[in-house]
């Protein structure tokens, strides 16, 4: 790419961008950046750097996260990627923007509570149905099909949704 | 052709954080043993899940033990290749997954720990390990709610379930007091606030125990003999037996990949 005559926040700006647009791969509506995995996008010459954080140690996701980061800046124009992996702070649900709540919501995954802490784990007072809005809700089961869902049922409608679970 | 078994340089923080990593890939690759067989399509995924949440620990754990090290090891040796007495997990980690019993009450005495632990932890001057601290800290909170859950249910079950849950606490029991020892390597670590002494946390853990125990009927043993060794790679034949499993790829097929 020629970068002579672009300037350092606009190429930034692309970088940034590009990044953003990768999606999780298990939770295909919402962006890296909705969900607060994105944390930092440089660009130093040719070589941009990523910095994502994981939200559970063990989200088999950030490998293809990381990869597809990758395609994406070459798609852009950045040949010289280097994605690294951050751990403080912490990520939490609260990372999670607005924005991510509602595509999550709509996408038919109750979000999780804006919180939070710790106690949050524990005391969810209620969890409104993804599908109609309704609180009379249960648990199913408190692990779902990927590390950061439970799985619940809705007592007014009678559908089986995925929670976005509080951490 | 087989992969030989690597050198570790242990220093005081090499081996303080691959005891750690041992702890948590073992168990974890315990609960992966149920993957199939749990007793319902949930508990399959919650073991599943905990599996999967401690093997991410150990990467982090044996990720930063490569790099403190400053050799050629990463994550990839420290699991595949190190022999059994290379190994420094609580011998509690590695105790056979029994029936389902003994391994919710195997999780109960671990994740009533790690949970202490890695929140005592989030305060090490080390801000890696901190960083840790972080995450571990809220998924093994969750790995303690869901096994005091089932340790109540099947405690204050059937006659069946409760004799077996008893029987498991009576034979898991021996193996909590390695979780709170200390020795002089990491004397240094928790003198210098880089680690903090286990010994601490024992009142609290026994405070959770007993409460899950009486809500689950359940009669924790007066014995207060402890078996130890894990932590300086003196372990049950059970190890051996898992790491062959473990271990069988990378050993056959040196750097294999797919």
């Amino acid at each position: 790419m020629v970068v002579a005559d672009i300037s350092p926040a606009e190429l930034r700006q692309r970088a940034w961008e590009a990044a953003a647009s990768v999606v999780d791969p298990e939770i295909p509506v919402l962006t890296i950046d909705d969900l607060g995995v994105l944390r930092e996008v440089e660009v130093v010459g040719d070589r941009v750097e990523v910095a994502i954080t994981p939200t559970y140690s063990g989200c088999p996701a950030m490998n293809m996260i990381a990869l597809e980061i990758e395609l994406a800046l070459e798609r852009a124009g950045f040949r010289d990627a280097h994605i690294r992996t951050v751990l403080s702070p912490a990520w939490t649900t609260d990372w999670m923007s607005e924005d991510g709540r509602r595509k999550l919501k709509d996408y038919g995954i109750a979000p999780p509570q804006p919180s939070s802490g710790r106690r949050a784990l524990f005391g969810v007072a209620e969890v409104a149905c993804p599908q109609c809005g309704s609180v009379k809700t249960e648990q199913l089961a408190e692990f779902g099909s990927t590390s950061c869902k439970a799985l619940w049922r809705c007592k007014s409608c009678r559908e089986p949704f995925d929670y976005f679970k509080c951490h | 052709m087989t992969a030989p078994s690597i050198t570790v340089s242990e220093t005081p923080l090499v081996l303080y954080t691959l005891r750690r990593a041992d702890d948590a890939l073992i168990l974890g690759h315990r609960l992966s043993e149920w993957c199939g067989h749990a007793p319902m399509l949930e508990e399959d995924m919650a073991l599943s899940n905990m599996a999967l949440d401690l093997i991410g620990q150990a990467r982090e754990l044996y990720g930063y033990a490569a790099k403190v090290e400053g050799r050629d090891n990463d994550e990839d040796n420290f699991a595949y290749l190190r022999d059994v007495r290379q190994y420094r997990n609580l011998l509690l980690v590695e105790r056979p997954n029994g029936d389902f019993a003994h391994t919710m009450v195997r999780q109960l005495f671990y994740a009533a720990f790690a949970d202490l632990y890695w929140r005592g932890m989030m305060g090490s001057t080390d801000a890696t390990l901190a960083a840790i601290a972080a995450k571990s800290e809220k998924e093994c909170a969750y790995h303690l709610r869901h096994a005091s859950e089932w340790v109540i249910r099947l405690g204050d079950g059937t006659d069946e379930s409760h004799a077996r849950a008893q029987g498991a606490v009576d034979d898991l029991w021996a193996y909590t007091g390695e979780m709170f020892s200390v020795d002089e390597a990491e004397r240094g670590l928790i003198d210098a606030g880089i680690a903090i002494d286990p010994t601490m946390l024992l009142p609290e853990w026994l405070s959770i125990v007993s409460h899950v125990a009486r809500e689950a009927t359940l009669v924790l043993p007066e014995n207060d003999w402890m078996q130890q060794g894990g932590r300086d790679g003196r372990h049950s034949e059970h190890l051996g037996h898992l790491l062959s499993e473990l271990q069988h790829m990378q050993r056959s097929f040196p750097g294999a990949t797919w």
